[in-house]
């Protein structure tokens, strides 16, 4: 779960662009979106194509990634209940 | 009808240009040359940094500093000239879908790829809610630009008003479209180039000031009657040939420069010209940087001589005229006095 | 403050006196007016263009293909038309035919176009081969979005102001009130105003991307709405100075009476919870036509069939018009989103609406939204239509708002 969580870091710096923060400033639980790491709507997009391509998970519905992307802790729960890749 | 005039001027180019306090030309060679950029940190937030592509991060700054200069918060309109759009992300987007098969792409490049990212991306910095408007026509993108926002000042509909042009080079439309020059004998002899340029206009006057007297513009001209479309611009502005102390030209050393000599020709031979490509390379809105040099030079009490072209007479300049045009289609006349 | 609940003098506006247009319900304006009456919508599968997600996906699609509208156009087989292009110098005729008009040297014509997919449907057929293949290298000039916009102007031979406008879905509302402004200011006696988009492989994956892309027919304004039909088409509209019409004794159709272009300045694609760009292009509009918001009698709404979109311009309409909302329709579920036209086509609509004293339906709608509990119409209506307010929103927080009147 540890080793998942730190390629997920990695994944967000990397996917989006985040110059500036490194794996270390991430909080397991941290909020990603709104005051935590800032990011957005399209941040969550960017996201859900990586849960498909990454790890075989599909959401049809932006919504469904509100609750999934609130932490780190949580992203790596539900990858890890879901995963087919 | 209200006045218009130049209340700051900032460009990114070739040049070292952004920085204050004058600067020295360059010659430039090859077959594209990028910008020389600032540190876009100064003036971006790093959050919405990341996902700018080239073009945008020189709009951005570019217009936050001319705003700084006039001392503006927040423009009545925001007005934007771009030829070629956000090509980098639109060269990104598409490479993503032919590589990826329209797999797993994601939205980032697709939504900063839309020609009305740059002016969008000022407004969101600044909260600016007012008139947004993108003029994508090709040479006379940032002319389009110019024109509406000198109607606006005109018809009293905005006092201050943030203009400006942009382009990026972007990786490979632009090595084709190099390709195609370098097949003829007579393609553009300048290498291609990028920037973005800036000006807030204002209706207000203030010392030693540019007024923007006027621009025009127009789909076809033939050769031989560039000089009478020129004329009829000048007596509409009340002036004649012999009223202009300068010319600032975008020459780009193709078969069309013809349009520049048949239009030298009528005015006396000892009067400055300047050609500014030489500096900046060519691109859509290279004629904004030309606005640049011409607010330069009104700026600057002596002008160095390797800016012009020929070996003029005259050194006091007080009208200058700009003319450009691309591929013998869109031209456009601008005229400027200081006052 | 807007609503005054007082009629006040309508601005007398610019005076339109013709229009063309082709869209997926329509090659004409009659064939558009047709299948507006009959409630007839031209949202299918795609055809023309090879895509993955084809399947998935509804469009406005036009059914002629590039040859025919080469052929139809009597163009030389050998030109560099994008599809763009080729829509739009169908549109840009008919407008100019419909209007009457001889274009003459000896009065200022201009020629204002909005694009946002430009020559991209050339682009990425062939983008790969550009360096290679010398047959592809003339679509490389016709990349740019001024491109399609000089080959049309070059057709009707107009030679003095040409240009294009960009602001993804809003462009072509900002074209018409350019247009506008530029005759009612005196710096053109005419001007033809307005906007062609073709469907392609990079809008149509670029939408997916954001995951608005319905696979069913789009439907505007519904709880339940899933995103919207992404379309093509082209519409144009001919504007004329009074003194022009006078002389020369001209039919005005309608009256572009107001426009309003503002800024949300809230996200690049997102529009704001409170609408507030939507609201302050709409308050603009109605301040330019000294209109108060109890003289609208109809809205043609953007209408796009997001969640985000309908949500949002449903509480911008709130704003404006508090308890007493006029009759409303988004007509994309006949046509589909057509991107940089959308606003043309829009603008085409309502005049047809004011012709036909008619209020088009808001097709496929079933259940209110439960935020705002706006109902649009849903059947064809007839009414008394003096004012129309149309809404163009896009991408950048661009939103523009233009208002029809009866001559």
């Amino acid at each position: 779960m540890t080793e998942l969580k730190t390629e997920l870091k990695e994944k967000i710096i990397e996917i989006l662009n985040l110059e500036d923060i490194s794996i270390s400033d991430i909080d397991d639980n941290d909020a990603l979106f709104g005051d935590g790491l800032g990011l957005d709507s399209i941040d969550a997009l960017e996201l859900i194509v990586m849960l498909d391509k990454d790890f075989g998970i599909q959401l049809t519905d932006p919504k469904e990634g509100k609750e999934i992307f609130k932490s780190i802790s949580v992203l790596a729960a539900y990858i890890d209940a879901h995963r087919s890749k | 009808m209200k006045k218009c005039y130049i209340h700051s001027a900032v460009s990114i180019s070739a040049q070292h240009s952004f920085e204050s306090s004058g600067f020295e030309l360059h010659s430039i060679s090859g077959k594209k040359v990028e910008a020389i950029h600032p540190n876009y940190k100064e003036f971006i937030s790093p959050i919405a940094l990341r996902r700018m592509a080239t073009g945008v991060k020189m709009g951005v700054a570019a217009a936050t500093k001319a705003l700084q200069i006039a001392n503006l918060e927040q423009p009545d309109a925001i007005l934007t000239g771009t030829g070629m759009g956000c090509i980098e992300d639109t060269e990104k987007f598409l490479n993503a879908i032919i590589a990826n098969e329209e797999e797993f792409l994601t939205p980032t490049a697709f939504i900063q790829s839309t020609h009305n990212t740059v002016g969008a991306q000022i407004a969101l910095s600044l909260k600016c809610k007012t008139y947004n408007n993108t003029y994508v026509h090709g040479a006379l993108s940032f002319e389009s630009a110019l024109m509406d926002a000198q109607l606006m000042l005109q018809q009293n509909e905005a006092t201050n008003i943030l203009v400006g042009g942009v382009d990026e080079l972007g990786a490979e439309i632009i090595d084709a479209v190099r390709l195609m020059e370098d097949k003829t004998s007579d393609g553009i002899n300048l290498p291609f180039g990028e920037g973005a340029s800036f000006f807030v206009l204002s209706s207000e006057m203030k010392n030693e000031g540019i007024e923007l007297i006027d621009v025009q513009s127009f789909s076809a001209i033939s050769t031989e009657t560039i000089h009478e479309k020129i004329q009829e611009f000048l007596n509409l502005n009340e002036l004649s040939f012999l009223d202009i102390d300068g010319l600032v030209l975008g020459n780009n050393g193709d078969a069309f420069d013809t349009y520049y000599d048949n239009l030298i020709a009528h005015f006396p031979e000892t009067i400055p010209n300047i050609c500014y490509k030489q500096w900046s390379g060519e691109f859509y809105t290279a004629s904004a940087f030309g606005l640049f040099v011409a607010s330069e030079i009104f700026r600057k009490n002596e002008i160095p001589q390797n800016w012009f072209k020929n070996k003029p007479s005259k050194s006091e300049m007080k009208t200058l005229l700009l003319y450009n045009q691309f591929k013998g289609r869109d031209h456009s006349f601008i005229l400027l006095r200081r006052c | 403050m807007t609503h005054t609940g007082r009629n006040k003098i309508q601005n007398k506006g610019v005076a339109i006196t013709g229009m063309g247009i082709i869209s997926a319900i329509g090659n004409n304006l009659d064939e558009n007016r047709i299948s507006l009456l009959s409630s007839t919508s031209g949202i299918g599968d795609l055809k023309h263009i090879h895509s993955k997600q084809a399947s998935q996906i509804k469009v406005g699609e036009i059914d002629f293909t590039n040859e025919q509208l080469i052929e139809i156009l009597e163009l030389p087989k050998e030109n560099n038309f994008t599809r763009t292009a080729l829509l739009g110098l169908i549109a840009a005729k008919e407008a100019v035919a419909n209007a009457n008009l001889t274009i003459d040297k000896s009065i200022r014509t201009g020629f204002i176009s909005a694009t946002s997919v430009g020559g991209m449907d050339m682009t990425e057929r062939h983008f790969k081969e550009f360096q290679t293949t010398s047959e592809t290298q003339k679509y490389i000039a016709s990349h740019h979005l001024g491109d399609g916009t000089q080959k049309i102007a070059d057709e009707l031979g107009i030679t003095d102001f040409v240009t294009t406008i960009s602001t993804a879905c809003s462009s072509a509302a900002n074209a018409i009130m350019l247009g506008a402004r530029l005759i009612k200011s005196g710096k053109l006696d005419r001007v033809i105003v307005g906007g062609t988009d073709s469907l392609s492989k990079f809008t149509i994956n670029g939408f997916k991307t954001l995951m608005i892309l319905s696979d069913e027919a789009c439907t505007p304004f519904d709880a339940n709405r899933k995103g919207l039909n992404l379309g093509e088409a082209a519409a144009y509209l001919v504007l004329e100075s009074d003194e022009f019409v006078e002389k020369h004794d001209k039919k005005v159709l309608a009256r572009l009476s107001g426009y309003g272009n503002a800024n949300d300045a809230f996200h690049q694609t997102a529009s704001s919870e409170t609408g507030e760009g939507a609201f302050l292009a709409m308050q603009k509009a109605l301040e330019v036509a000294n209109l108060s918001a109890s003289q609208i009698d109809y809205i043609n709404a953007h209408g796009t069939a997001t969640p985000n979109n309908d949500l949002s311009e449903s509480v911008a309409i709130q704003r404006i018009f508090y308890n007493s909302i006029p009759d409303f329709s988004s007509t994309k579920a006949f046509t589909g989103h057509t991107l940089a036209a959308a606003g043309a086509i829009e603008a085409v609509f309502s005049v047809l609406a004011i012709q036909e004293q008619s209020i088009f339906p808001n097709l496929n709608f079933k259940t209110k939204i439960p935020e705002t509990g706006l109902i649009p119409t849903t059947v064809l209506k007839h009414k008394h239509i003096e004012h129309v307010l149309s809404n163009s929103f896009g991408f950048g927080g661009n939103c523009s708002t233009l208002i029809f009147s009866k001559a």
